[in-house]
């Protein structure tokens, strides 16, 4: 039987995401030269993410009418909600294993996610705090 | 004052010509016995087998030697280096391999290679199997689906090494201590322009082996192969499809490591390597 995965939980995590860069200073040091505009979909929820000189300047919950981004990483419910648990599981352990297996999509111009790579995958995989924070 | 604690690896020198042209290439080892010849991944360097080299169970019986390839680590690229791009080949990396045991007089050696150093053991098991004495694939299989765009990695608007080292990061197991890891990715961030390009180009392009290795003969020469159950560049299922193809292939599938088994978790590796290495030894 296929796993639910509740996208409003999911999403819920991810708007915790301002705080939770802003706990880890070593993050905002790595992306002192990332400035974007970009989304992220969570599911079906679709999130503007601005980051400038490496801190969320702003994070917005969608739907949006003509909205502009760089580039998206869009992901299923599933993908999220595995990639935020406290071990991953292999093969969902990491956005490029996620984007290998076709769970995650990346959109529009890479180059300010390829030059950023690691901070972006960081900072994706901060939600998996909360998880850990639980247990 | 405090004597010195020096490591028993100790790293030299050797000249050896590679596809008509002069290549100094750097080399370390440790331990003695049988000749164990280990192969980094592409992109990295020797570094990468510095914890095996120390491990005395191991090197109380095996003679461990690693080279950093051309262009890699501590040795050069060949003279007017500057004026193509560099790309390995199957044919260039066999010639090599063969070159550095010849030059040093290795008789029979075990080749373990990790990545496309897996690669190239399967082919070394193709073409040479009677030049040694065992061969083992960590992460190896005859071919892998691609999972990003190689082009990214040498280009000016990227950092070379943060991009090489943001790639493969992924392919370390979460499981993996924080030391090794970054250890393991530090290597990445220092590998010379495109020379992490050039390696895959031997992965993707040149080296595809579907449909050769079925002509492996393990009596000639015994194949094991190891992969983490973390890596998702040479999945499990990748190395066991290979495996099925090869009769007498024996295939461990190692939990909570990735692609970098010696050099991210060696605490983990030496758990599966050991038993490998010991059969080796005993087998006539």
């Amino acid at each position: 039987m296929p796993e639910d995965f509740d996208e409003s939980k999911l999403a819920a995590a991810f708007e915790q995401l301002p705080r939770l860069l802003a706990d880890d200073l070593n993050l905002v040091r790595r992306g002192a030269f990332f400035d974007a505009q970009f989304q992220v979909g969570i599911g079906a929820i679709p999130f503007d993410v601005v980051v400038a000189a490496g801190k969320i300047a702003s994070l917005e919950r969608g739907p949006f009418v003509m909205r502009s981004w760089r580039f998206a990483v869009r992901g299923t419910a599933e993908a999220w909600h595995k990639l935020w648990q406290p071990v991953p599981d292999p093969g969902w352990h990491d956005l490029s294993a996620l984007v290998k297996r076709g769970s995650t999509l990346l959109e529009g111009d890479l180059q300010p996610l390829m030059a950023n790579l690691q901070y972006v995958k960081d900072l994706l995989a901060l939600p998996r705090r909360l998880n850990v924070e639980k247990r | 004052m405090m004597a010195a604690t020096l490591e028993p690896i100790v790293g030299r020198y050797v000249t050896l010509q590679l596809g008509g042209r002069s290549h100094r290439v750097y080399f370390e080892e440790a331990g003695q016995g049988i000749p164990l010849v280990c192969l980094h991944t592409a992109g990295a360097d020797g570094r990468q087998f510095r914890h095996l080299m120390v491990d005395d169970e191991v090197t109380s019986h095996f003679r461990i030697l690693t080279f950093d390839m051309p262009w890699h680590g501590k040795s050069l690229p060949p003279q007017g280096w500057e004026k193509e791009e560099y790309r390995l080949t199957t044919a260039g990396y066999t010639e090599m391999i063969v070159a550095f045991c010849r030059a040093l007089e290795l008789d029979r050696p075990v080749v373990m290679g990790c990545s496309i150093g897996g690669r190239i053991v399967l082919s070394l098991a193709i073409e040479h199997a009677s030049l040694f004495r065992a061969l083992i694939g960590l992460e190896a299989a005859d071919f892998q689906s691609p999972w990003y765009d190689t082009t990214w990695l040498n280009r000016p608007d990227v950092h070379g090494g943060e991009v090489c080292a943001a790639l493969v990061s992924g392919l370390i197991a979460p499981q993996s201590p924080e030391e090794t890891r970054h250890e393991t990715l530090w290597m990445y961030k220092q590998g010379g322009p495109g020379v992490f390009k050039g390696d895959l180009y031997f992965y993707r392009v040149d080296g595809d082996l579907r449909g050769k290795v079925g002509a492996i003969d393990t009596n000639t020469c015994p194949l094991y192969l190891l992969t983490g159950e973390y890596d998702f560049s040479c999945s499990p299922d990748d190395t066991s499809r290979t495996a099925e193809k090869i009769k007498g292939a024996e295939v461990t599938i190692m939990r909570e490591v990735g692609h970098f088994p010696m050099s991210e978790n060696p605490r983990q590796f030496r758990r599966y390597i050991l038993p490998v290495l010991e059969k080796i030894r005993t087998t006539p």
